[in-house]
């Protein structure tokens, strides 16, 4: 039976198209997809996150906790500071990815999937030691995302200066918003520049509201998960269960930025390991050809498989497909061309350098 | 509420029929189809002279989510297929019924086709 978050009747009345997603019903969109893409490129876009996972650790051991369950190194994040990492298993895997803010001197708020939440529970749980508190509080948070270049100049209307954080992966803790308290976060999904807010379930109609309505002149509009997944791949953001799986090393998926193997022993570290030098790297295709490809597609290099695409699509901004594959070591060099088999066709496709986009 | 053209005849799939004469049809996609498919990217038409056989595959259309095959509804011989919904699928979209994919002649076999009454009626119940 699929939960529905705090914002359900606002998506029913913004005429959004419900689906079902990670236990959720949740848009897949409202105007369109390729309208509510271009939306957040040019001007900005609202997205209910709800769905997603929180996490809090709190006590003497929490940082000691973090930093043996996750691959990036926490011993240097400051207070009001946020930073990515991969959560591994013990064979050098991905259990899932994640976020982690560090709100306290010894409490850290970690943001996770929503189709990983009870996995990722559950496993955090079988490791916790020494005197640290975990709790589960995905159910009393909702978030919502503003993203786009209009972004800022929104939250400014309904939020004083020290509410709205200035460096990206930085946050503000119990920020103000038309008076709704919320975490205001500057991050996102996108490759936009925006802000995730999160707030009391109780409050996010509200806080959805005072946002459309102090956007509706920035030329703000509501949008689904479909272009929150055309978003991210154009930016070339890994995707949980596409880019990276318990069978996919962080390194492998290329994130190499937060994995850190010279700190002391975390979970995967040896697996990790194990795994060099590596035989698979994640890169990018853009089609050259006619066809969109997407996951799950053999890539050849002259008649030979090489790899799979482990995500892609049409990219409404860029004006044509991408794609991202785990392909072998050896045949990673951008400008290689390859052909990547879509429903018994084979579509021309050439390595390129990621992301596809970036912001200007 | 989802556009329904009189004089054309519907499939159960979402195709609309449009009889050019006896031996001739024309072939697109309804506007509940284009509505539920959501932006097109990529149209894949068949080729002319290709074989049509009712009930398979002829042709596909991509929105951005997703692929969607398009079932003949006649068997006979395309006879030919509208280019320009190649570089611009959202034609699609934007009119449903102006935008022709394929016309097929010498056609033998026919499905079992609705009229615009029966094809809103149609809507209504299983939509």
């Amino acid at each position: 039976m699929e939960q529905k978050t705090a914002l359900y009747d606002r998506h029913v009345a913004c005429g959004g198209k419900i689906v079902s997603f990670a236990g959720y019903l949740l848009p897949v969109q409202y105007s369109g997809v390729i309208a509510e893409h271009m939306a957040v490129r040019t001007k900005a876009g609202l997205f209910d996150v709800s769905h997603m996972g929180e996490v809090v650790f709190e006590g003497p051991d929490a940082l000691a906790n973090i930093s043996y369950l996750l691959a990036n190194d926490f011993a240097n994040l400051a207070i009001g500071r946020v930073r990515y990492s991969p959560m591994c298993n013990i064979s050098g895997g991905v259990v899932d990815d994640l976020i982690v803010y560090r709100t306290g001197e010894t409490c850290y708020y970690v943001v996770v999937n929503a189709a990983n939440r009870h996995k990722d529970v559950a496993w955090i749980q079988q490791h916790l030691f020494g005197d640290v508190q975990f709790t589960d509080i995905s159910d009393q948070v909702a978030q919502i995302a503003l993203q786009g270049p209009e972004s800022e100049a929104i939250l400014r209307k309904v939020a004083e200066e020290p509410c709205i954080p200035k460096k990206y992966y930085s946050f503000v803790d119990m920020g103000l918003v038309a008076g709704i308290i919320c975490m205001v976060s500057r991050t996102g999904y996108t490759g936009e520049s925006g802000f995730e807010l999160y707030c009391r379930p109780e409050d996010a109609a509200t806080l959805w509201d005072v946002l459309m309505d102090a956007g509706k002149d920035n030329g703000l509009i509501p949008c689904g998960l479909g272009a929150r997944d055309t978003l991210r791949l154009e930016a070339a953001m890994p995707l949980y269960g596409h880019e990276m799986d318990e069978d996919i090393s962080p390194l492998e998926a290329g994130l190499d930025f937060g994995v850190k193997m010279n700190k002391l022993d975390f979970i995967g570290k040896s697996g990790i390991a194990k795994r060099l030098p590596l035989t698979r790297k994640r890169v990018g295709l853009k089609v050259t050809g006619r066809g969109i490809v997407r996951e799950e597609c053999p890539v050849y290099l002259a008649e030979k498989e090489i790899g799979k695409t482990t995500s892609g699509t049409h990219c409404p901004y860029l004006g044509y497909p991408v794609a991202m594959a785990l392909v072998s070591a050896a045949h990673i060099e951008p400008g290689t061309q390859v052909e990547v088999e879509v429903r018994g066709r084979k579509v021309a496709a050439e390595i390129v350098e990621l992301p596809f986009y970036k912001k200007a | 509420m989802a556009k329904v053209l009189e004089g054309l005849l519907y499939t159960k799939t979402h195709e609309w029929i449009k009889m050019l004469d006896e031996e001739t049809v024309e072939i697109g996609l309804t506007d509940y189809a284009q509505s539920e498919l959501g932006d097109l990217v990529f149209v894949n038409l068949p080729q002319v002279g290709d074989e049509a056989v009712t009930g398979e595959s002829i042709a596909d259309v991509e929105s951005v989510k997703a692929v969607s095959d398009i079932y003949s509804p006649v068997s006979g011989r395309v006879s030919e297929v509208n280019e320009d919904l190649l570089d611009a699928p959202e034609i699609i979209n934007e009119d449903a019924y102006a935008a022709w994919m394929f016309r097929v002649e010498n056609v033998t076999e026919k499905g079992d086709w609705m009229d615009a009454a029966a094809y809103e009626q149609y809507l209504a119940e299983e939509a």
